[in-house]
């Protein structure tokens, strides 16, 4: 038999029907395997006695005939940035030191009331704002996968950012599924660069409350998994309407898997030229290219379509994200929770506790997002870049007349080596290339493990679907997951 | 647009964030090169085009203004860092406290 640890969420969740095994057998196992993990730093918190009490739980309702969650028995790993009661949330950074949330986030109560077991919370960026997991307070995490060859032979890499901890849990088999959020990037591109799943739904199909806040025109809850099936269930537990976030929307949660057999037959795919870019590794440009054949092979064509305003939406997105972040932040004061230093004066204080509290990354964006947000400067660069973001979504509206989905890659690189990049906050940013258009456009995205470069590192193919329609994007998403057969296991880092 | 030192310190003062003066060049240096970089956006066109305002083209559904929380200072307090809750002088019961403001 497979060890308990390997299972996907719904091979777990047939065994648990089947009673082959118990929920609190299949807690227990995962947690021995945090144990063995605990030098990737995957995790700020690990909450192994609140999993044990809940899969006792579980298998109560199991063995009492009640009705059961999507996803009940089986454990799972929450970003730190999701507030969850009674359990320290940090967000990765030093100015919430000590933070005990008297509430629990709206997704991750509906993932507990789906059944699902917390094992902990996991490792970040500081506050969302990375990609590379090295912006973390609480230190870098370790990507379980190591280079075979080349340059990076003998490094630790990245997991990729800010998801890093939750996409390192799944690869490492410590967790079958873990949640991530996904600004600009945060769910997928750590999924490519750890060889799991990772999806963005619309904006809208998650509730953000109870998540700290980043930028909350883009900010969205996804599952990281390591099938798409899995990313389904698991999605299909966190969504719903919820009044207390305005932006989340009042439609039905549709059964995510149920296209998953459907096929891509008849589909139309665009394959954007403007994401072919300069200097990109063939291996990227490969990789794209099988994709494309995979999908016609089963029935999909392929169109080249464009989408000009590409380029920008770096740019955009590092004015949009930093001014809203600046003033979502604001609330971090020392006056009511968190860090405090103390002060001459109340201004002091504020000022004190924020430079002390903040780490660099995160303090660059507040004075960037301040400073594109202040008088004389608010149109040249906010509204400029608020009137860019309409092109960019223009621009998916249009190719989306023609085109039911689109292929592009998920990063431009495989993982990279911790420490590096770290000079370049611009050369850092460019990781998010190819995912931040469709945030920017709300659009609902995926990363598919699609193969390993020559180093033995594992790449990702990336689909952006019309707003909502996430069944197309899953029964694609099956497709590309069958045709590359990607069943490698990382030989984990220590 | 370079933003010197100046310009820093304004805009880490309205951020209410303390920069030591000796980073000051550090800092301005990476937030002109942040600046220079996203001034690419000049470029494109945007005469008639509407800021985007949300990304989901919908009607937004709307509650009734209701007070539906609230009663709750304990947990209110829970995380604050000097809560004075439990506190023998009534005057230091029930607060947030902060440096002093007035004279």
């Amino acid at each position: 038999m497979t060890s308990l640890n390997d299972l996907t969420i719904a091979a777990a969740a047939k065994g648990l029907k089947d009673g082959k095994f118990t929920s609190e057998e299949l807690v227990v196992a995962h947690i021995d395997v945090l144990d063995e993990k605990r030098s990737l730093n995957a995790f700020i918190t690990e909450t192994p006695e609140i999993a044990i009490a809940r899969a006792k739980e579980s298998d109560i309702r199991r063995r009492s005939g009640e009705k059961l969650g999507l996803m009940d028995g089986i454990p799972i790993a929450i970003k730190d940035l999701f507030c969850t009661e009674n359990v320290l949330t940090t967000a990765g950074s030093h100015i919430l030191d000590g933070f005990i949330p008297t509430y629990e986030s709206t997704v991750t109560t509906n993932l507990r009331n789906a059944g699902a077991v917390m094992l902990g919370k996991t490792n970040l960026d500081e506050f969302a704002m990375g990609s590379a997991n090295m912006t973390s307070y609480y230190g870098p995490v370790k990507n379980p996968w190591i280079a075979q060859s080349g340059a990076k032979k003998g490094k630790h890499l990245v997991p990729g950012g800010s998801s890093g901890g939750s996409a390192s849990a799944v690869a490492a088999r410590i967790v079958p599924g873990a949640l991530g959020t996904d600004t600009g990037g945060s769910i997928r591109q750590p999924a490519s660069f750890t060889g799991i799943v990772g999806m963005k739904p619309t904006y809208g199909r998650c509730s953000r409350w109870g998540i700290v806040a980043f930028s909350s025109s883009l900010d969205q809850a996804g599952p990281l998994t390591r099938t798409v099936e899995d990313a389904a269930i698991m999605l299909g537990a966190m969504s719903g309407h919820d009044i207390k976030d305005s932006t989340s929307v009042p439609f039905d949660v549709p059964n995510f898997t149920s296209s998953l057999l459907e096929g891509v037959e008849g589909l139309k795919i665009g394959i954007p030229k403007e994401y072919s870019m300069e200097g990109m590794p063939s291996e990227i440009e490969a990789i794209w290219s099988k994709g494309r054949s995979w999908l016609e092979d089963q029935g999909a064509e392929c169109i080249e379509v464009s989408l000009p305003h590409t380029k920008y939406a770096l740019p955009t997105y590092y004015i949009i994200a930093p001014a809203e972040a600046s003033s979502n932040l604001a609330r971090y004061d020392g006056v009511r929770y968190g860090l405090r230093v103390n002060g001459e004066t109340l201004d002091d204080m504020f000022e004190s506790t924020r430079g002390e509290g903040f780490g660099e990354e995160v303090r660059r964006r507040i004075l960037i997002g301040t400073y594109v947000l202040s008088a004389g400067y608010y149109d040249a660069y906010y509204i400029k870049a608020q009137k860019v973001r309409t092109l960019i979504a223009n621009d998916f509206k249009k190719v989306f007349e023609k085109v039911d989905l689109l292929l592009t890659p998920t990063a431009p690189s495989a993982a990279f080596s911790i420490g590096e990049k770290m000079d370049d906050p611009v050369a850092m940013y460019l990781n998010d290339i190819f995912t931040v258009p469709a945030s920017l456009a709300g659009l609902p995205a995926i990363s598919i493990p699609s193969g390993l470069d020559g180093d033995g590192l594992p790449l990702g193919l990336h689909l952006i679907a019309k707003p909502f329609d996430e069944l197309s994007l899953f029964r694609t998403a099956k497709i590309l997951e069958l045709a590359a057969e990607f069943d490698t296991k990382p030989r984990i880092a220590t | 647009m370079t933003l010197d030192k100046k310009i820093v310190k304004n805009i880490a003062f309205l951020a209410r964030i303390k920069v030591p003066d000796d980073s000051l060049d550090q800092i301005s240096e990476e937030l002109s090169d942040i600046i220079g970089w996203v001034e690419q956006l000049d470029e494109v066109v945007t005469d008639g085009v509407n800021p985007m305002t949300s990304v989901t083209e919908l009607t937004w559904p709307r509650r009734k203004d209701l007070v539906n929380d609230g009663d709750c200072p304990e947990d209110i307090l829970f995380n604050s860092t000097e809560p004075n809750w439990i506190s023998d002088d009534p005057s230091k019961g029930g607060f947030f406290t902060v440096p002093k403001v007035v004279e």
